[in-house]
């Protein structure tokens, strides 16, 4: 498909803006730029079928089934997308004075009971704009903590072998050292590992309830505890909270900070890779080393404070504010019962879905599992050569997008599932039956399955081409 | 009330039975008896009507401004409809981060060319597919300079506070020591940073326009970052760049900047967008996603996340950085954004900031408000106040006018193509009337 720029013809161009009103004030030559800027040159209408061919090569939630492990891909509901368009929120600037900005502060003070409430902690900040930024806050948070107390010994982040990348990532940027323990047979945190691994240089652990192995950990009372008598904190990454949210709080499981999703749990778009929001949450103990800007109440009247101890600022202003409209209109349509109901059906929905591909798909650790299962390929790539990655892009012919591939890294040739509540009956039976054929046909034609997809735009890409010589943008030829 | 599942709950009971349970609680086994919740103590679900109604409430405690005067940062701009008609379309709103390239050609190839488009703004190699905001922006180009032996970095006073507050953050957790450059007469001063350089500098982190407005000497300070073996990044206004010279005309190194103006709302600070391009032996320090051209199986042009090896999917704790995320629809919103303006209208919209601009800077100091800087500025500016700043803001406010922003030596003023002579002329009526 042709680029933006290859559309571009000299002089074409929409009047957008009118003429200037003010005078003739212009710039001294010197100050100017020399080297022109190729812009596309396009017509309003040339420019809209641009976009409408580039979204019909685009995939979201709402073409089709889209089981992405780990990326809670739920419905987006459209009354969140109308509220967050208000323009008494959209033309607001961040700096009017506190009288003319009272709506907005109110949407963030409710946010942050509200979600304090489902996640069991006392206060909460909006400023990260996604999850590994909360992580990142997170982390911070527990960093204050230990220097305030002068304990500077502690320096490492306890992380289990089957968390997100982000973990140990968010861990060595906010200046700790990663202590990675392995995850015990039943796919839970190794309780002798971490017993072993805790002491006096632990600041943290650093842990995913239910893991990304879609297990809730029966022993979590005694992990947490573990790490507290050591003198540690422990961290939650929110990212799975959509198999529990109404139902166990991370605060009465002994976490000390939490972050948040927005964008997976409560029902903000993606955007194909953001705006998101990571909210970060704690107890009191930890309130003083927050961000700046809390909002408070005195009187009816919402006032922006500093925590005593604070961390300074992770991001400009309040973090991705039109994002927290969308998720708590959410919140308040969905409400008490509509939380846990959400969460059991999505829990409903990949037990199901397991059930009824186990018999075919060797499951990983065959147990009741959350909201997300994760199948081992491994014995079908042994038998028939067809591997993860085949079966995921056999997976697009059929109009679904696959499950997440090769993740956790635990587990080989995995391919792991998670169909949200908002998805039915019908649409999971009609994708486990795609993927019982998809087995059959791994035994009948692998050559099909290396080469899938077949009807897709493009078929699969060169990557290491792509990596070997970047070609990162448009050349233009003068 | 509302709850977006499709089922009945008869229905979700033969699921059930099918499984062999009988209830959802039954799932929840692994769950600790004593941590079970009971009840969530919040509001009941609520209609769609009834949410509507209730948000719309709250948004009405809000006060939108008729008239513009406050920058610092964020600022107001005309917004072209097919902006948001096309960065609304469902399939770009509610698609993933495009990990499956056969079937998000679309998103992928709408970054390659937001990556193209902001290249070409700032006349440097490489673009990453954006960050949180410009604050983060600066701080994770900062990263990028540092090496072995060089873990300072000299920050100018004169950028936007909202920044250097996040890039001390950023620095603390890193150990990356800030040095904080006075300026003179509101801009970045050649002696203090002589005076503070090093063998340890990484780098120098200035903005232009700076956050007074005013446009900075970046090629001299290129220059002499140059000669000491340290890196130079340049924040910057991405409207300023079709008229004022690029970074990659001052010998710039990284250049990084907040995309709001660039078809995104105020939207009392977020989503916004940090973009992020650099020269080409940088590359492989950028942080976040990276979308590159490659070709399929069959020779069809086709566009990939690429560059991974620096990620933290892959390198975990050795990551270049930790991002995922970013702000792909804000990319976006900025590259249709500039496509629908062309070059033209670029040139246009600056041109319209910076003369109106300059008109209020004049209507102004007849009433004195006179500047307190004599440098070349482009749509900021500062003014003496000769009245108490708080209570022409607040003035202002009855008349839904939002004045410059109050700052401890004076008001920061600001005028963007919305600011019309008509416009102008009325807010110079209104403070006439506060005076007098």
């Amino acid at each position: 498909m042709k680029l933006l720029f290859e559309r571009s013809v000299q002089g074409r161009r929409s009047d957008i803006l009118p003429e200037i009103t003010t005078g003739n004030y212009r710039p001294d030559e010197k100050y100017l730029r020399q080297r022109k800027m190729h812009l596309p040159e396009i017509s309003e209408v040339d420019l809209g079928r641009h976009y409408t061919q580039l979204m019909k090569q685009t995939h979201g939630v709402n073409d089709g089934f889209y089981p992405l492990g780990s990326c809670t891909m739920k419905y987006n509901p459209r009354i969140d997308e109308e509220t967050a368009s208000l323009p008494s929120f959209t033309q607001i600037h961040p700096l009017q004075p506190l009288s003319t900005v009272q709506g907005c502060m109110e949407v963030l003070h409710k946010a942050e009971k509200l979600l304090c409430e489902i996640t069991g902690m006392d206060a909460m900040t909006f400023e990260p704009a996604a999850g590994a930024h909360g992580e990142y806050t997170g982390l911070l948070l527990i960093r204050k903590y230990h220097q305030d107390r002068n304990d500077s010994e502690r320096i490492n982040i306890i992380v289990p072998d089957s968390a997100h990348g982000t973990n140990p990532a968010s861990a060595a940027m906010a200046g700790f050292k990663v202590v990675n323990i392995p995850s015990n047979g039943k796919g839970g945190v190794d309780l002798d590992a971490l017993r072993n691994a805790v002491g006096k240089d632990t600041a943290g652990l650093m842990l995913t309830n239910p893991n990304t192995l879609g297990l809730f950990d029966p022993n979590i009372l005694e992990i947490t505890k573990i790490v507290h008598e050591a003198g540690g904190l422990c961290y939650y990454d929110g990212a799975n909270l959509n198999a529990v949210m109404g139902r166990v709080r991370p605060g009465d499981m002994g976490f000390d900070c939490v972050h948040l999703n927005l964008h997976k749990t409560f029902a903000t778009p993606h955007g194909g890779g953001g705006p998101g929001s990571g909210p970060v949450g704690c107890k009191d103990f930890l309130r003083k080393y927050l961000p700046c800007h809390m909002v408070e109440e005195r009187d009816e009247f919402y006032y922006f404070t500093d925590p005593e101890k604070s961390m300074g600022q992770v991001r400009s202003f309040y973090g991705n504010f039109l994002v927290v409209v969308k998720a708590l209109t959410y919140i308040l349509t969905l409400g008490k019962k509509g939380i846990p109901e959400a969460s059991g059906k999505a829990v409903l929905n990949a037990n199901y879905m397991m059930h009824r591909l186990k018999d075919h798909y060797h499951v990983a650790y065959d147990q009741i599992c959350m909201h997300e299962f994760v199948l081992s390929l491994e014995n079908l790539k042994k038998e028939t050569g067809v591997s993860a990655m085949d079966i995921a892009k056999g997976s697009l012919d059929y109009g679904i997008h696959p499950p997440t591939m090769y993740f956790p890294l635990i587990v080989h040739e995995a391919l792991m599932f998670e169909p949200a509540e908002t998805e039915s009956r019908e649409t999971i039976d009609e994708a486990v039956k795609i993927y019982l054929d998809l087995f059959e046909k791994a035994y009948s034609d692998p050559e099909y399955l290396h080469n899938a997809p077949h009807h897709c735009p493009i078929g699969r890409p060169d990557d290491v081409k792509a990596a070997r010589e970047p070609v990162l943008k448009y050349e233009f030829n003068d | 009330m509302g709850r977006y599942i499709p089922e009945t709950l008869s229905e979700q009971e033969a699921m059930l039975r099918e499984i062999g349970y009988t209830s959802i609680d039954d799932l929840y086994s692994m769950v600790p008896e004593q941590v079970r919740l009971k009840e969530l103590n919040i509001p009941e679900g609520k209609s769609e009507m009834e949410v509507l109604e209730q948000m719309k409430e709250i948004a009405d405690h809000n006060t939108v401004f008729r008239s513009v005067f406050r920058g610092a940062g964020v600022y107001a701009h005309h917004i072209p409809a097919i902006v948001k008609t096309i960065t609304s379309k469902e399939e770009f709103l509610t698609a993933y981060t495009p990990y499956q390239a056969e079937i998000s050609q679309g998103v992928l190839q709408s970054i390659f060319e937001y990556q193209t488009q902001i290249c070409e703004l700032t006349g440097l190699d490489v673009s990453n597919a954006s960050v949180y905001d410009g604050a983060v922006a600066a701080a994770e180009a900062i990263f990028m300079t540092l090496e072995r032996n060089k873990d300072e970095i000299l920050v100018s006073d004169t950028i936007d506070p909202e920044t250097l507050a996040v890039i001390k953050t950023y620095c603390e957790s890193r150990s990356v020591k800030v040095k904080l450059l006075k300026n003179r007469n509101h801009l970045t001063d050649p002696d203090e940073v002589r005076k503070n350089l090093n063998e340890r500098t990484a780098g120098l982190y200035l903005e232009n326009p700076n956050y007074y407005g005013l446009i900075e000497d970046v090629e001299s300070f290129a220059k002499l970052m140059h000669e000491n073996k340290a890196r130079i990044i340049e924040g910057c206004d991405p409207v300023s760049l079709a008229l004022y010279r690029s970074p990659g005309e001052m010998d710039v190194d990284i250049a990084v900047g907040e995309g709001q103006q660039l078809g995104m709302p105020m939207g009392f600070g977020g989503p916004y967008l940090g973009f992020m391009t650099c020269r080409k032996e940088l590359m492989r320090r950028l942080p976040g996603r990276i979308v590159g051209e490659t070709t399929d199986h069959d020779g069809r042009r086709a566009f990939v996340l690429t560059l991974q090896a620096r990620e933290q999917h892959i390198r975990r704790e050795k990551a270049s950085s930790n991002i995922c995320s970013n702000e792909a629809l804000c990319a976006m919103t900025a590259s249709v954004y500039l496509a629908a303006m062309g070059p033209q209208g670029m040139n246009d919209l600056a041109l319209s900031c910076y003369s109106n601009a300059h008109y209020l800077a004049e209507k102004l100091a007849e009433l004195g408000f006179r500047r307190m800087d004599d440098g070349e500025f482009f749509n900021e500016f500062l003014t003496a106040a000769p009245v108490d700043p708080k209570l022409l803001e607040e003035r202002l406010t009855e008349k839904k006018i939002l004045s410059g922003l109050p700052l401890e030596d004076g008001i920061l003023w600001c005028a963007t193509e919305l600011n019309t002579k008509e416009k102008i002329d009325e807010l110079i009526a209104e403070i006439r009337e506060v005076i007098e």
